[in-house]
C-alpha cells in the first residue's frame, strides 16, 4: 500500500515551498466516503497507480514545511497529523510550518470526514517522516565520508557522534535531494520510548489566531473587487423558479443586479438548489435586497411532505418484515417458542448540522478558470462540483481551503461554492456567497429521519434468546441516486449489521423509505438513531429483568472474544484482521466508564440516576456513563458524564479529550432538544430559537474523558463519542423516572 | 454622518444607518474577528464591547453606534494578552474557534462586572454564546482561571 517517491517540484506547490526545497511525497490507501454511495468504498490506492498525498518540504533555511491536505474544522487534524510526521523526522517543532493544501487529487482523499484523518494517514505520515530522516542521514554521511549507520538525526540536526560533527536540516536539504529514495523496508521508525511529540498534549496549531481574532475562515475570505450575493431558494425541495420581480430589490442602495441560478436537475449530488441571487456591494445590502424580491415557485412533488405523517409511514414500514441485512440463527423459531417477548418502537427526527459558521465561499471565474476560497471539508469535491456546474475541466478549478467554523459533514457538500462560481461567471467579478443562518437551517442536507422496531425473546434471567431489529429511513444514497430506496451498506455498517451481542438468534432488517428533502451525513451519521434504538432497547430489557443495567449489558455482550462480522461488512474499509470487533476492548471501556462514574456506589433514586451505553463506531470503542437529574417539572440536567475511549494509538491526548468533551455536548443537544420538522414540504425551523442546541447552562456540566492507552492501530475520534451519549442519557432518565424515551428529542416529554 | 470610535480610532460612516455594526466592522474595517452566526442576537458570535459592555453587534444598527466607543477582539489587548485570552490559551479552549471571539468578549465583560463570578454567574452571563463544538467546560474553567479562582479538573 505504501510507496514513497521523490517528487519533482510541482507548480501547484509553488506558493507553498521554494524551488530549492527538498520534498517528499508518500501515499496511502484511503477511503472516499462519497464513494460509498455506490455501495462500496473505493480505495485510492486502487484508483491510481501513483498517488502521492502527503508533502513535506525542507527549506535551505531549515524550516520544515508540512503541507496539510486535510481541512481543520475543530477536530484537530491540522494540529495532530503534523505531530506524526515531525516525530519520525525528529524535527524541531518550533521550526515546523504548516501550509494548507489546495484541492488536488494528487494528495489522495482530502475529504475530511468519517473520522479518518489519523486512521488513514498515520502510516503515510510516519513513512514520509522516516524517509526524509533517512535521506538526511545518508546525505550527511556522504558529505562526511562516514557510514550512514553512524549518523543519526537529533532535533533538526544530523549528528555524527564519533567525530562530534553535526549539520542542520537546512544545510542538508539540497544534498538530501540528491539521495535516492529509500525502500520502505529500509525505513527505521522511532521507538515509542523516544517520542517527543506523539502522545503529548501539544497546543493546537491555530490556537493563537483563534484567540486574537485573526484566524481566517471561509466567511472572512475576500478577493479584490468582489461583490456579495444573497440567494432566494424554493422553500420546498424540488420547487422550480416560475417567475420573479426584482424591481423593488433593485431600489435598495448597494444592490447591483439579480442573477438566476438554474433549477437543480438530475441527482441532487452537490449541485446548487437554484434560485434568484441578489448581487450587491455588501452582505447587508444583498440580504436587504433579497427581502424585497417577489418570487413564485412551481409546485414540487415534495410539497406534501409532513414529517409528523411521515413518522407514521416509517413506523408502519418497520412493523412489517423487511430486507434482511444480517442473520444469525433462527429468530422466528425462537420467538415462536419463547414464553415471553418484548417489543418497542423508536423514532428520531431530522437534524440540521448548524455549524457556527454557515457555509461561505468566494469565487472568481476568469478566462475559463475558477479560483475560490471556501470553508470546505472536501476541496476535491469543490473542484468536481464547480467544474460540472460551469462546464470546465476540474483542473481549472483552484480551491483554497480556509479554516472551517465547524463542519459536522455539512461542509463536505460544496453546493455553495458552485453558487459563487456560477454567479461570478454571470457578473464578471469575484462573488462572495454567505449563507444566512436561516438559509443554513432551511436548506441543509438534513440528517435523516428514522424509525426502528425491536423485539426480543426473553430467556433465563431476562437475557434475550432472540433479537430482531428493523429500521427504515430515507438514505443518504438518495442524494446521489433518486431511485435509491434502502440504506446503503455504509449506513448499515454504522451500528446496525454489527451489533455485537452474544445472542444466539439475531436478525437485522432494513425497510424502504423515500426522501423529501436533501439527505446528508452528520457527525456520526446512521450511528445516531441506530445506536439510540439498540442501546435503549437493551436497557429496557435490563429493566424488565430487574437487573442492574451495567451487569446486564456486560452479560449480553458476553465473554471477551472477536466477533466475526459478515465478509462484506465494510469496517470503514479496514480488514477485520487489522481492526477486529473485539469484545474485550468493549468490556474494558465499559468497566472504565462505570468505575470512574462511581456506578457501584451511586444507586438510582427518584429524579437522579446513572445510565450507561457502549458503542463501537469509526473503529473506536466508547462507553458513556451519564448522571442525570430530572426535577419536579420534568426538566433534565446532566451534572456529569464519564466517557471511556479506546481509539487505539493516540497522537495528542488533549485533542482526543476535547473531541469527546464536545461529543458529550453534541449528543446532549440531540437527546434533549434538537429536531427539524417539515410541513407542506417547508422546514419549520429557521434559527437557534427554534432549532435548539445546548447552551452552557444546558450542556453536561462536567464531561470526564478517560482515554485507554493502546498500541492498536489508530481509529476515529471526531465522531464516535456522539452515538452512545444519546442512549446513555435516555437510560439514565429511565432509571431516574421510570419513563422510557422512545422518541427524540426528549423536549417536553417529561413535563 | 455617523461618528464612532473603534478600537481607539475615530471613524466616520455615511452609509445605511440601519446596517448592523457587525457588517460595518467586518466589511468596511476588515475587523473579521467579529463573527456572523445568526443575525438575530441568538448565538453571541458577534459580541463586541460598546463602552465596555458586551453587545451583539448584529443587533446594533449603525445609528445606535453613533458616538459610542467600540472594542472588537482585535482591540481587546495589543498582544492578545488579556487575562481571558491567556486563560483561553492555557486551556486550549478553541476547537473550530469560530465562536471564540464572541465568547472571549463576553467573558471579558463579565469579569469587569464580576471579578470573581460563581458557576451560576458564569452560566448566566455566557448562555447567550453558543459553541457548537461544545467547549463549554473549558470556557468555564478558563473564566475561573482568568478570575484567579481555583479551577476544578484543570489539566
Amino acid at each position: 500500500m505504501q510507496k514513497i517517491e521523490f517528487l519533482p517540484r510541482r507548480t501547484f506547490l509553488a506558493h507553498l515551498v521554494s524551488s530549492s526545497a527538498f520534498l517528499i511525497g508518500a501515499r496511502a490507501g484511503v477511503l472516499d466516503f462519497t464513494g460509498a454511495t455506490t455501495g462500496e468504498l473505493v480505495s485510492d490506492a486502487d484508483k491510481a497507480a501513483w498517488n502521492p498525498n502527503v508533502y513535506l518540504g525542507i527549506e535551505p533555511d531549515g524550516r520544515v514545511i508540512l503541507i496539510m491536505h486535510r481541512s481543520e474544522m475543530g477536530t484537530g487534524s491540522r494540529s495532530v497529523l503534523p505531530m506524526v510526521l515531525a516525530e519520525e523526522l525528529d524535527a524541531d517543532w518550533k521550526r515546523v510550518k504548516l501550509e494548507q493544501a489546495i484541492g488536488d487529487p494528487k494528495y489522495g482523499s482530502q475529504n475530511t470526514d468519517g473520522s479518518c484523518s489519523i486512521r488513514d494517514f498515520y502510516d503515510a505520515f510516519r513513512e514520509a517522516g522516516a524517509t526524509a530522516r533517512l535521506m538526511l542521514e545518508r546525505a550527511a554521511a556522504a558529505k562526511w565520508g562516514v557510514p550512514a549507520a553512524e549518523c543519526a538525526v537529533a532535533n533538526h540536526f544530523v549528528v555524527h557522534a564519533a567525530s562530534k560533527r553535526k549539520l542542520g536540516f537546512g544545510e542538508l536539504a539540497l544534498l538530501a535531494k540528491q539521495q535516492p529514495v529509500p525502500k520502505k523496508e529500509e525505513l527505521k521508525f522511532k521507538s515509542p520510548a523516544d517520542y517527543r511529540y506523539v502522545g503529548k498534549d501539544l497546543p493546537t496549531a491555530d490556537r493563537d489566531s483563534l484567540i486574537n481574532g485573526t484566524g481566517s475562515f471561509g466567511i472572512d475570505a475576500s478577493m479584490p473587487g468582489m461583490v456579495h450575493a444573497s440567494i432566494e431558494r424554493s422553500p420546498v425541495f424540488g420547487g422550480k423558479l416560475k417567475s420573479f420581480d426584482d424591481k423593488e430589490a433593485k431600489t435598495v442602495k448597494g444592490v447591483l443586479q439579480t442573477v438566476t441560478i438554474p433549477d437543480l436537475s438530475g441527482p441532487t449530488m452537490f449541485q446548487p438548489l437554484g434560485g434568484v441571487a441578489v448581487i450587491a456591494n455588501s452582505t447587508w445590502a444583498a440580504a436587504k435586497g433579497r427581502e424585497k424580491l417577489k418570487v413564485e415557485w412551481s409546485a414540487s412533488p415534495n410539497a406534501g411532505y409532513d414529517s409528523a405523517k411521515f413518522k407514521q409511514t416509517l413506523l408502519e414500514t418497520v412493523r412489517q418484515p423487511q430486507k434482511v441485512v444480517r442473520n444469525v440463527g433462527d429468530v422466528d423459531a425462537a420467538f415462536a417458542r419463547a414464553a415471553q417477548t418484548h417489543e418497542a418502537e423508536y423514532y428520531a427526527p431530522h437534524l440540521a448540522h448548524a455549524p457556527m459558521e454557515p457555509v461561505a465561499a468566494v469565487a472568481e471565474y476568469k478566462d475559463g478558470r475558477v479560483v475560490c476560497h471556501a470553508n470546505t471539508q472536501n476541496p476535491q469535491a469543490v473542484q468536481d462540483t464547480v467544474a460540472q456546474a460551469l462546464g470546465i475541466d476540474k483542473k481549472n478549478v483552484e480551491c483554497h481551503v480556509t479554516l472551517l467554523g465547524g463542519g459536522f459533514g455539512r461542509k463536505s457538500k460544496p453546493d455553495y461554492v458552485a453558487e459563487a462560481a456560477l454567479l461570478s461567471k454571470a457578473v464578471g467579478k469575484p462573488v462572495k456567497v454567505t449563507w444566512s443562518r436561516e438559509d443554513d437551517i432551511r436548506f441543509d442536507y438534513y440528517h435523516t429521519v428514522a424509525a426502528m422496531y425491536l423485539k426480543a425473546a426473553i430467556g433465563d434471567r431476562g437475557k434475550p434468546t432472540a433479537w430482531l431489529q428493523r429500521v427504515a429511513y430515507p438514505s443518504i444514497g438518495t442524494t446521489f441516486n433518486p431511485a435509491a430506496t434502502h440504506a446503503e451498506a455504509f449506513e448499515m455498517m454504522m451500528g446496525w449489521n454489527d451489533v455485537p451481542f452474544d445472542i444466539p438468534n439475531h436478525r437485522a432488517e432494513n425497510g424502504p423509505a423515500k426522501n423529501h428533502v436533501r439527505i446528508g451525513w452528520l457527525r456520526s451519521v446512521a450511528n445516531i438513531y441506530q445506536a439510540f434504538a439498540v442501546h435503549s432497547f437493551l436497557d429496557e430489557l435490563a429493566q424488565l429483568a430487574k437487573r442492574d443495567s451495567l451487569e446486564y449489558l456486560l452479560d449480553v455482550l458476553g465473554a471477551p472474544r472477536i466477533v466475526k462480522l459478515d465478509k462484506d461488512y465494510i469496517n470503514h474499509g479496514k480488514s477485520q484482521d487489522q481492526y477486529p470487533l473485539d469484545i474485550g476492548r468493549m468490556r474494558n471501556v465499559i468497566d472504565l466508564a462505570a468505575t470512574q462514574s462511581g456506578w457501584a456506589k451511586k444507586k438510582p433514586v427518584a429524579g437522579r440516576a446513572l445510565g450507561i451505553a457502549a458503542h463501537r463506531s469509526f473503529l473506536t470503542y466508547v462507553a458513556v456513563a451519564v448522571e442525570v437529574e430530572v426535577d419536579q417539572r420534568g426538566q433534565v440536567t446532566i451534572p456529569r458524564m464519564d466517557i471511556a475511549v479506546d481509539a487505539g494509538t493516540i497522537i495528542n491526548p488533549d485533542r482526543v479529550r476535547s473531541q469527546f468533551e464536545g461529543a458529550g455536548v453534541f449528543g446532549a443537544s440531540i437527546a434533549l432538544m434538537s429536531g427539524i420538522t417539515a410541513k407542506n414540504g417547508i422546514i419549520e425551523q429557521s434559527n437557534f430559537h427554534d432549532y435548539r442546541v445546548a447552551r452552557i447552562n444546558e450542556a453536561p456540566r462536567q464531561v470526564n474523558v478517560h482515554v485507554v492507552k493502546s498500541t492498536a492501530p489508530p481509529a476515529g475520534v471526531g465522531e464516535p463519542g456522539v452515538p452512545p451519549v444519546i442512549p446513555a442519557i435516555c437510560n439514565a432518565i429511565a432509571a431516574a423516572t421510570g419513563k422510557r424515551i422512545r422518541e427524540l428529542p426528549i423536549g417536553r416529554q417529561l413535563i | 454622518m455617523i461618528q464612532l470610535t473603534v478600537n481607539g480610532q475615530k471613524r466616520q460612516f455615511d452609509g445605511d444607518p440601519e446596517m448592523p455594526l457587525l457588517w460595518y466592522l467586518r466589511e468596511e474595517l476588515q475587523y473579521t474577528g467579529t463573527k456572523y452566526g445568526c443575525g438575530q442576537g441568538l448565538c453571541g458570535a458577534c459580541t463586541v464591547h460598546v463602552n465596555g459592555q458586551a453587545v451583539r453587534s448584529c443587533q446594533t444598527p449603525m445609528s445606535g453606534a453613533a458616538g459610542q466607543s467600540i472594542t472588537t477582539i482585535e482591540g481587546l489587548s495589543a498582544t492578545a494578552s488579556h487575562p481571558v485570552q491567556q486563560a483561553w490559551r492555557n486551556h486550549d479552549v478553541p476547537q473550530c474557534g469560530y465562536c471564540q471571539s464572541g465568547q472571549i468578549m463576553q467573558a471579558a465583560a463579565l469579569l469587569k462586572d464580576k471579578p470573581k463570578p460563581t458557576d451560576a454567574e458564569i452560566d448566566a452571563a455566557m448562555k447567550g454564546n453558543i459553541c457548537r463544538c461544545g467547549t463549554y467546560q473549558r470556557i468555564r474553567a478558563a473564566i475561573k482561571e482568568a478570575s484567579g479562582q481555583a479551577v476544578k479538573g484543570a489539566r
